[in-house]
């Protein structure tokens, strides 16, 4: 029997030449990844069990994003311990306020993930790299901890779901609608234990900002890791910007998927998941009447340059409602200036959008927009559990930049389409 | 190795974010995580639990964030074990890994109430209501995973060999 792309990553990172679902491998790992709320826990554990050196100073990524700039001083003593760490260790990638980014958008566009690579973090959001056609999946402290130490973890080999894409997406609709979508359809446990297999013709048509959208989400399907195929779009992507070599896997034409979705670009509509979990998905024109108080568009999941671009494109020479406040969070430094070279915020700003540094901030109700009882926000992020945001009483619905950004004119979630 | 308690009982998909708010992840102090378990879905679960107790609940619990708090919060509240159908997959690897037991048993989590007395024997994954007098077999942990829980975690295990 064949392997998936997953598989075969796996295998190669175990030193198989085969690997089947089920079988428990341990596979070396190309980089290990912690936040400002995870390597705290981590640096503990990792002190606790006696270490005293790291695998590999290059193959480390601590990245200080989620509370930071500092929100408070617990946070600020939790970024400290982390900073302490990365200079005792002299770790390449660290990532302070000033460097930082949202590490789902910093590490791939600063190269540092590449194709066919093998990645654990303790972040959630971890398999959006499976974008770039690479293993990755999150994990705890712990997880993390034994990562940086030894340099390689122990996993499960997944079996997957076969996602096949035809077509191309409308105006409007964009990566994000295609993961809300999926998410509706086969449930927040959909996935569970798996890997979500993305191929198709449909595939070439994505961006990678698209595809990284998809692939952050894949953990909102319950997924082990979302994974593309390594194409021209990802290699022109990744053209004088990855750092190693990368190794280009393909499924073999006999590989075995538990099940299979197949999913039409062409008729995809923009895509509302209602509260509290992302599988309470409904089209724009499903979605009735639905006031807000609260618009944000940023995040590791729609944080990056084509989504700023779709927002300010709706968001030209329109102001936002009376009674709305909209925020608008670029996901690293970099996607900031060019946002302020190509007159984008000057576009917010005029709009009345506010325009901050890149943070994680208000996607887990962190600081920088934290919702108020009873309060409702359409949120670009990706999670709309019970008090994700804030107040346990506050709304969260999750959307495309585009929806996001024509909500905030109207002040009820708005099909883009229907603006004047 | 075993478990006795009263049963705190929750539904479906019960995320990271509601067993521990991400306001309270600017500090890794087990007791300050513990006073604010579960918090956003049950106020009254701190005043309530009492060392041993088990969680009882519905599929995917734990999905959401990999903060590993969310698994320390209920191990630090005094929880000795969390059965349900399912698990997140980060969730699973995060209890094993900090000592929190945890059973996937779908006919116990569907039938056993809330503040029933249950019993675990984890050597053989016999799961007894005490109250109805009921039993339910779950796959029982291999030996060394039953190491990693009785040490506290998997690098407590490690450091003690």
């Amino acid at each position: 029997m064949g392997m998936t792309m997953t598989q075969k990553i796996l295998a190669a990172h175990a030193g198989l030449d085969h690997v089947e679902p089920g079988q428990l491998i341990e596979a070396k790992l190309d980089l290990v990844l912690g936040n400002d709320i995870t390597s705290p826990v981590a640096i503990n554990e990792f002190e606790k069990c006696g270490a005293d050196s790291v695998f590999d100073k290059s193959r480390i990524a601590l990245v200080l994003d989620h509370f930071t700039p500092n929100k408070d001083i617990k946070a600020a003593e939790q970024c400290r311990q982390v900073r302490r760490f990365a200079s005792k260790y002299d770790i390449d990638n660290f990532f302070d306020v000033g460097r930082v980014g949202i590490e789902h958008a910093l590490l791939p566009e600063q190269g540092i993930v590449v194709p066919g690579d093998c990645v654990i973090g303790a972040d959630s959001h971890t398999c959006t790299y499976g974008a770039l056609g690479a293993f990755s999946t999150g994990v705890g402290s712990t997880d993390m901890a034994a990562g940086m130490i030894a340099g390689k973890t122990w996993f499960k080999v997944p079996q997957a779901i076969r996602v096949t894409l035809h077509g191309k997406l409308p105006k409007w609709v964009s990566g994000k609608d295609v993961i809300l979508h999926l998410i509706g359809e086969i449930g927040v446990d959909g996935a569970l234990y798996e890997s979500l297999e993305f191929t198709g013709d449909g595939v070439k048509s994505l961006s990678m900002d698209d595809r990284l959208c998809i692939a952050n989400m894949a953990i909102e399907a319950g997924a082990k890791n979302g994974i593309f195929p390594v194409d021209e779009v990802t290699l022109a992507y990744g053209k004088d910007r990855f750092r190693r070599e990368p190794v280009i896997y393909t499924a073999d034409d006999d590989a075995a998927y538990v099940s299979e979705v197949t999913i039409n670009l062409d008729e995809l509509r923009p895509t509302v998941a209602f509260p509290h979990l992302p599988e309470n998905t409904r089209t724009i024109d499903e979605v009735g009447e639905v006031k807000i108080d609260q618009v944000v568009i940023g995040s590791c999941t729609n944080g990056r340059m084509e989504d700023l671009r779709t927002a300010a494109e709706i968001l030209k020479g329109r102001k936002v409602a009376d009674g709305v406040r909209c925020i608008i969070i670029p996901a690293t430094q970099k996607i900031y200036l060019d946002a302020v070279h190509e007159g984008l915020v000057d576009i917010f700003i005029n709009a009345g959008a506010i325009f901050s540094m890149p943070t994680c901030g208000p996607c887990l109700g962190g600081h920088m927009g934290v919702l108020g009882k009873g309060e409702r926000a359409v949120s670009t992020t990706n999670r709309n559990f019970v008090g994700r945001m804030g107040h346990v009483e506050s709304e969260v619905y999750l959307a495309s930049p585009a929806v996001a950004a024509a909500s905030a004119v109207t002040g009820f979630i708005t099909d883009p389409e229907k603006l004047d | 190795m075993n478990a006795h308690g009263f049963v705190h009982r929750y539904g479906d998909n019960v995320d990271t974010d509601v067993i521990i708010p991400a306001r309270y992840l600017n500090t890794a102090s087990h007791e300050e995580l513990a006073a604010h378990c579960m918090e956003d879905i049950d106020k009254e679960f701190v005043h309530n639990v009492k060392q041993g107790d088990i969680i009882v609940a519905g599929k995917n619990f734990g999905c959401g964030s990999s903060r590993e708090h969310a698994p320390i919060a209920i191990k630090a509240s005094g929880i000795s074990c969390v059965i349900a159908p399912t698990f997140a997959r980060i969730f699973y690897r995060n209890s094993i890994n900090i000592g929190l037991a945890i059973l996937e048993c779908p006919e116990a989590a569907a039938e056993i109430q809330g503040g029933d007395e249950v019993s675990v024997d984890f050597d053989t994954g016999v799961i007894t209501d005490v109250t109805t007098g009921k039993t339910y077999k779950a796959q029982p942990f291999p030996p060394f995973i039953q190491n990693i829980i009785e040490k506290g975690g998997l690098l407590n295990s490690l450091k003690q060999g």
